[in-house]
């Protein structure tokens, strides 16, 4: 359909534009590289182990000379005879790390599947909301730990303590950021979808979950840390296996290396978790990736 | 100078194969008084409007004038506190009752409201999708032909994010145009656009329109732009917004952008101008903030 | 019809609050507040599992009486907040130039990343052990931990602020003629303001919940102890009293730094 006008645009095939991500990656490397900032950081690291060894382990300063030293954590921790019993090469580690982890997944899996869709709720019908969120508001300045007597009392076993109280917090991080992610959708993609002649599950389903995703998955990443915080308090006041018990039992058998070597798995361990969640989220999330920069 | 007499839209040229189907709008004393902090504001006062079955019909006016609350009253987002509202002889809305949005009047945003997790073809095809009228092969089809005839091609499956503003504005055109609705209705929609991009925007829109002989309700602050497309263009008091005065923009269509120089362009221009310029000094005087 | 203007108060405006008031959000707030008491009061009667093993609304408020009346339940509240106040203040000054620094020095963020990063997510009360080892006294041991707590969020928050600071807002100040320090003060600090007041925010709810834990764990005074002590002695509805006392005390420090942070950033008023 042809108008005269003094004005024609060609239009460009989108496909041609796109820089291909791999080359990206490779130009983003060449940059850091040459920047001063990987030799700040190695720098920076470099910088902390010295302090904490000389502190430690050479000058002996007052308080420090108490505390294990980098040379004392590594010896114990690739040795495979450790003198306390746990190395890379003991199976008791990793059965400590595993039980960890486990009771982790199983909190944090239930306060996700409870969490999600309630969180979701209360910000889509704010009927539902005006029920909900006062209840939730008055339990939810509860620090996890002051639930450790109650939790104890309801649940009789033990596991299933440390698992509650694990679970709470995540669960309330992450329905507060599901809540929080749903309204945060913009008020037109609700009535873009209901011109478009979208009923109730419809919306749910296409505007509500895919709108409030971002908020999830920063709500799971805070849950995930939450929930290592609760369990290391719960496993170190009333566990028998686990990283927080073995930094609790190793600080009362006074064997310090112990709890050196468990604090810095718990801090890898979480930030995998932390940074598992985020790749997911990175993959679910495409749309946000592929945006023009 | 009004000019009462209504001119249809331009018939001469054969490119336009629909009558119009529907989409006569009648507005007869609108009012609206709402409540936001506890303190009362009245955004229309007795608006009264009679709109054509596709004619192509501009609103404009000071920020803050109540346009946007028209458009919202029309598409169903929200209520008239009095008066009504009737579209093709049936009421559409009232003091007492309020519309529902619907696909027969589906609003283009002033911000775009592609959903940003869909690609440009689940967008168009979403309300086929929803409304479960049409098969997923047909909805393709016609999607991929009204993307053509809009001059966008082989986006298909691209994310709105990867796209320029320009084609994402077209797209949700091209979204609209998929339910056949009675009514366009356009909340400035080219606002945050810049001068080239808006040409492209107004060639295409009134190919959409020549071809479709749809209603359209468009509301902008760019009165170059509202003579340029429009049948006619209505101009608002500020807050309380009533009808000051309607022009009867009698350019003939097809339009290009060789008339913004003709004579009776310019008179009409003037004419706007005059009486927009007017309302919008009051308005400035008054402090009146966007509403939402 | 009438259009009427809202009415202010000491910066509060009346009208909405009415209107908030006398809602019908509040009405089921506090319905649904009532039907989880009243459920909560049933279980306890009936033994039901999990639910019902805790003591019994009418229970706990008996005792709530009777704490409230006693010298040692305010001692309890006195205790915990001077270690609270304690360790987050310690935080704020050791976190607040830190994080700045993070945020407008490049190399100097560089170099103190990886020691962050990496101790960032050791949960707070992993350190417990190390820190009694390390300081002298049971109080400075819990005010290090609690400030560990509070001191990374602090980083986190005002390192993000920073770098969300607006360069129009920078580059404005530049062609008005202001000097780094100029900058420095006049824009950047009140720009990052806010998420100042977002971290301390966040900050004193793990401060609290790092010092109920530690309470616990390890001494003898102060609110968190007095719940783990309910437990121990058999007392059970005062660990409920406790567990809310905690609540209360937590929120009511979120409350005022939020006040605060209205306070000293007005300009943030949303809609």
């Amino acid at each position: 359909m042809q108008t005269e006008q003094t004005l024609t645009v060609k239009e460009v095939d989108v496909k041609d534009v796109q820089v291909s991500s791999f080359s990206l990656f490779f130009f983003r490397l060449k940059l850091w590289i040459k920047s001063p900032t990987p030799y700040l950081t190695l720098l920076g690291l470099i910088l902390f182990i010295l302090t904490w060894w000389l502190t430690t382990e050479v000058w002996k300063l007052p308080r420090f000379e108490k505390l294990p030293g980098p040379v004392s954590v590594v010896t114990e921790w690739i040795s495979k005879d450790p003198s306390y019993g746990i190395s890379i090469y003991t199976p008791e580690y990793y059965q400590h790390i595993w039980r960890s982890i486990i009771r982790v997944l199983e909190a944090f899996g239930l306060a996700t599947i409870l969490g999600v869709p309630l969180g979701l709720f209360m910000g889509w019908k704010k009927t539902f909301k005006d029920f909900t969120f006062p209840v939730m508001e008055i339990l939810r300045p509860i620090p996890m730990l002051a639930w450790v007597p109650l939790a104890i009392l309801m649940f009789p076993e033990r596991e299933m303590a440390i698992i509650y109280l694990t679970f709470l917090a995540s669960f309330f991080a992450t329905a507060l950021n599901a809540l929080l992610g749903v309204e945060s959708i913009d008020e037109s993609y609700f009535r873009a979808a209901h011109c478009l002649g979208a009923k109730d599950r419809h919306i749910f389903f296409r505007v509500v979950v895919p709108g409030a995703l971002p908020f999830i998955f920063t709500g799971l990443q805070i849950s995930m840390g939450v929930a290592w915080f609760s369990l290391v308090a719960g496993e170190m006041l009333a566990g028998e296996f686990g990283l927080g018990y073995l930094i609790w039992n190793s600080f009362i058998l006074v064997q310090y290396p112990v709890i050196v070597i468990a604090m810095i798995t718990l801090g890898v361990i979480g930030w995998a978790s932390s940074a598992m969640i985020r790749f997911v989220g990175t993959l679910l999330m495409k749309w946000q990736a592929r945006g023009l920069t | 100078m009004t000019n009462t007499e209504n001119t249809c839209p331009s018939g001469t040229s054969e490119m336009h194969k629909n009558e119009p189907a529907g989409g006569k709008i009648s507005i007869r004393n609108a009012t609206k008084l709402y409540d936001p902090d506890g303190a009362n504001v009245l955004a229309l006062d007795n608006c009264s409007m009679e709109i054509e079955a596709g004619e192509f019909c501009v609103i404009v006016g000071p920020s803050g004038c109540g346009k946007t609350t028209l458009l919202n009253a029309i598409a169903g987002f929200h209520g008239i506190t009095s008066g009504q509202i009737d579209i093709d002889g049936k009421m559409l809305c009232s003091g007492a009752r309020k519309a529902d949005p619907g696909a027969d009047r589906i609003v283009v945003f002033q911000n775009g409201a592609l959903f940003p997790w869909y690609t440009v073809l689940e967008n168009v095809t979403f309300g086929p999708a929803v409304q479960g009228k049409m098969s997923k092969e047909v909805a393709r089809k016609e999607a991929e032909q009204i993307l053509a005839e809009m001059g966008l091609k082989g986006i298909l499956h691209n994310y709105p994010s990867e796209i320029s503003s320009g084609m994402r504005r077209r797209v949700e055109i091209a979204r609209a145009m998929m339910n056949d609705p009675n009514v366009l209705l356009m909340d400035e929609p080219y606002r945050a656009m810049d001068a080239l991009t808006k040409t492209i925007m107004h060639k295409n829109l009134l190919d959409v329109y020549d071809r479709s002989k749809k209603t359209v309700f468009f509301i902008t602050h760019d009165l170059e732009e509202a003579i340029f497309l429009g049948t006619k263009v209505y101009v608002m008091t500020t807050r309380p917004g009533k009808i000051k005065k309607v022009i009867n923009v009698d350019l003939p269509r097809p339009r290009d952008y060789k008339i913004l120089s003709s004579d009776r362009y310019l008179e009409l221009k003037l004419e706007v101008i005059e009486s927009v310029h007017e309302e919008a000094k009051k308005a400035f005087e008054a402090g009146e903030r966007e509403l939402a | 019809m009438t259009v009427t203007k809202p009415i202010y108060f000491m910066g509060i405006n009346l009208r909405k609050l009415r209107m908030s008031i006398f809602s019908k959000t509040t009405a089921r707030g506090i319905f649904a507040i009532i039907v989880t008491v009243l459920i909560w009061e049933l279980c306890s009667r009936n033994n039901v599992p999990i639910i019902g093993m805790i003591p019994a609304p009418t229970s706990v408020v008996g005792a709530l009486a009777e704490q409230l009346t006693t010298k040692a339940y305010w001692q309890c509240w006195v205790v915990s907040y001077e270690r609270v106040l304690s360790g987050f203040i310690v935080a704020q000054i050791f976190g607040i130039p830190l994080g700045l620094l993070m945020g407008l020095s490049l190399k100097f963020r560089d170099l103190t990343f990886p020691t962050v990063e990496i101790l960032r997510p050791i949960p707070p009360l992993a350190w417990v052990p190390i820190s009694v080892i390390f300081w002298p006294t049971p109080e400075l041991s819990m005010i290090f931990v609690t400030f560990l707590g509070a001191f990374f969020t602090m980083v986190l928050n005002i390192l993000g602020g920073v770098k969300n600071v607006d360069i129009r807002y920078i580059r404005s100040a530049q062609s008005l003629g202001s000097s780094n320090m100029d900058i420095f003060r006049r824009i950047v600090l009140p720009a990052t303001l806010p998420s100042i007041f977002t971290g301390m925010t966040v900050g004193i709810g793990i401060t609290w919940a790092v010092v109920v834990a530690a309470e616990m764990i390890a001494s003898r005074s102060g609110l968190g102890f007095l719940t783990w002590k309910s437990y121990v002695a058999g007392d059970y509805p005062v660990i409920v009293i406790g567990m809310i006392s905690i609540g209360i005390a937590g929120y009511i420090s979120s409350a005022v730094i939020r006040m605060l942070g209205n306070r000293l950033t007005p300009w943030c008023k949303t809609q």
